[in-house]
């Protein structure tokens, strides 16, 4: 076994005129030490988890009266609600009254729906005013709130007019929540809100889910 | 057969585990959070945590690792606040308490509990309504004990924990006037070929 072996004949010559030297054995039996070794490494394997938490930002708005909120404009606008078994449903802009903008879909192709919303309103977009400043603080930056400046900065407002509507139902669990937070920040969605649902809306999750 | 090399590696893996290993604080629920691409390190320091778990059972902690007193100023002021006549010694032991999810009323019941024994104690969670409940007083507390300094809020929810829980939570901080959160996460990858990842190889390239 391992053993550290230290009475070799080190440097001595043995020779005829040489006394030969009495040795005491200094091998130590590492054996022991070897096993509880072992059972550290085992220990400390099944202890440590090597993945470190990380921190998800969030920032809610006021609970303002209605004159106060930003005005969201319907071309823009893309509401994403969070149903029962992972299920989500999705509609552009305004609820038809007939409810024919409103599909069911899933967290897979959520992503898919979310960029191609994107790509429609960077289509859609339409030079402005507003738009000049907003390529200014992205050329700039934020040194604040760690932005670093944009290399892309012409590029920065084509999208100012999305808005991502979130609205999950009771049903949601909190995964679908921030996994749906979470597609935000996966494709660069810069203005979004967490709101709830609307009596209108309830209905029409409820009748889906029992029809299915 | 010579071990010597084995056994030096078996070592150094051991040394390893036991540099990169960090005990953390035992908690009365076990939680599993959810994966986000966000890669902001979890603060240990000025920083106040509310855990929520999968029956919606809600728990409240105060993380001062540097600062001790800081968590014991808080105790005292709620105790102050809301008249709980706890005594100096349990005010000391919610020190040594990682969190707690009792309402104000069963409080001395549980800080009367030694730490090693709190975790036979079942507690029943923090009562929250939707005007917040009980978490709302905590919070206010907490932050007006911290004054001044620059505190950071933490959520953390288990994964299978409905969504009311969430926004009750929510609606406990922001009737303090606190809008800005930070949830605990687990890191994962930003998804190939989406904008996120784009946008950080460009991060990385750029700092190389």
């Amino acid at each position: 076994m391992a053993s550290i072996d230290e009475g070799g004949g080190g440097g001595h010559k043995k020779g005829p005129g040489v006394k030969k030297a009495k040795k005491l054995s200094t091998r130590v039996d590492m054996t022991p030490m070897v096993d509880l070794g072992f059972l550290l490494i085992t220990f400390f394997i099944f202890t440590t988890t090597m993945s470190s938490p990380t921190t998800m930002q969030l920032f809610m708005p006021k609970d303002t009266d209605d004159k106060d909120q930003n005005k969201a404009k319907e071309s823009g606008a893309l509401t994403i609600m969070l149903g029962k078994n992972n299920v989500v449903y999705v509609y552009r802009g305004q609820l038809l009254p007939d409810a024919s903008n409103f599909h069911t879909t899933t967290f897979k192709s959520v992503r898919d729906t979310i960029i191609q919303m994107k790509k429609d309103v960077i289509n859609a977009h339409v030079h402005d005013a507003g738009c000049t400043k907003i390529q200014e603080e992205a050329r700039v930056g934020n040194p604040k709130l760690n932005i670093p400046p944009d290399p892309n900065w012409k590029n920065a407002c084509l999208d100012k007019d999305l808005v991502i509507v979130i609205k999950p139902d009771d049903e949601a669990t909190y995964k679908n929540t921030i996994d749906i937070l979470d597609e935000m920040a996966i494709s660069a969605i810069k203005r979004y809100a967490m709101v709830d649902l609307f009596p209108a809306e309830k209905e029409l999750i409820k009748k889906t889910e029992g029809g299915n | 057969m010579d071990m010597t090399p084995f056994v030096d590696v078996a070592f150094l893996i051991l040394t390893f585990f036991i540099m990169a290993t960090k005990f953390k604080p035992e908690e009365p629920v076990e939680i599993k959070t959810p994966n986000s691409v966000s890669t902001r390190d979890l603060p240990e320091d000025d920083a106040i945590q509310v855990t929520f778990d999968s029956t919606g059972r809600v728990f409240f902690s105060v993380l001062s690792a540097k600062d001790p007193t800081i968590k014991y100023n808080v105790i005292k002021h709620i105790n102050e606040t809301r008249t709980l006549g706890l005594t100096e010694a349990e005010m000391k032991n919610f020190v040594r308490t990682p969190s707690v999810g009792v309402p104000f009323s069963g409080l001395k019941q549980l800080l009367a509990i030694p730490q090693e024994d709190q975790k036979n104690f079942k507690q029943p969670g923090i009562p929250l309504d939707t005007l917040g409940g009980e978490l709302y007083y905590w919070i206010r507390d907490a932050v007006g004990t911290f004054s001044g300094k620059k505190l950071l809020f933490l959520i953390k929810g288990d994964n299978s924990a409905k969504y009311p829980s969430f926004k009750q939570v929510l609606n406990a901080f922001k009737k303090n006037e606190i809008f800005k959160f930070q949830m605990i996460t687990m890191l994962e990858d930003a998804p190939a070929g989406s904008e996120l990842a784009i946008i950080r190889n460009r991060e990385k390239a750029a700092s190389k």
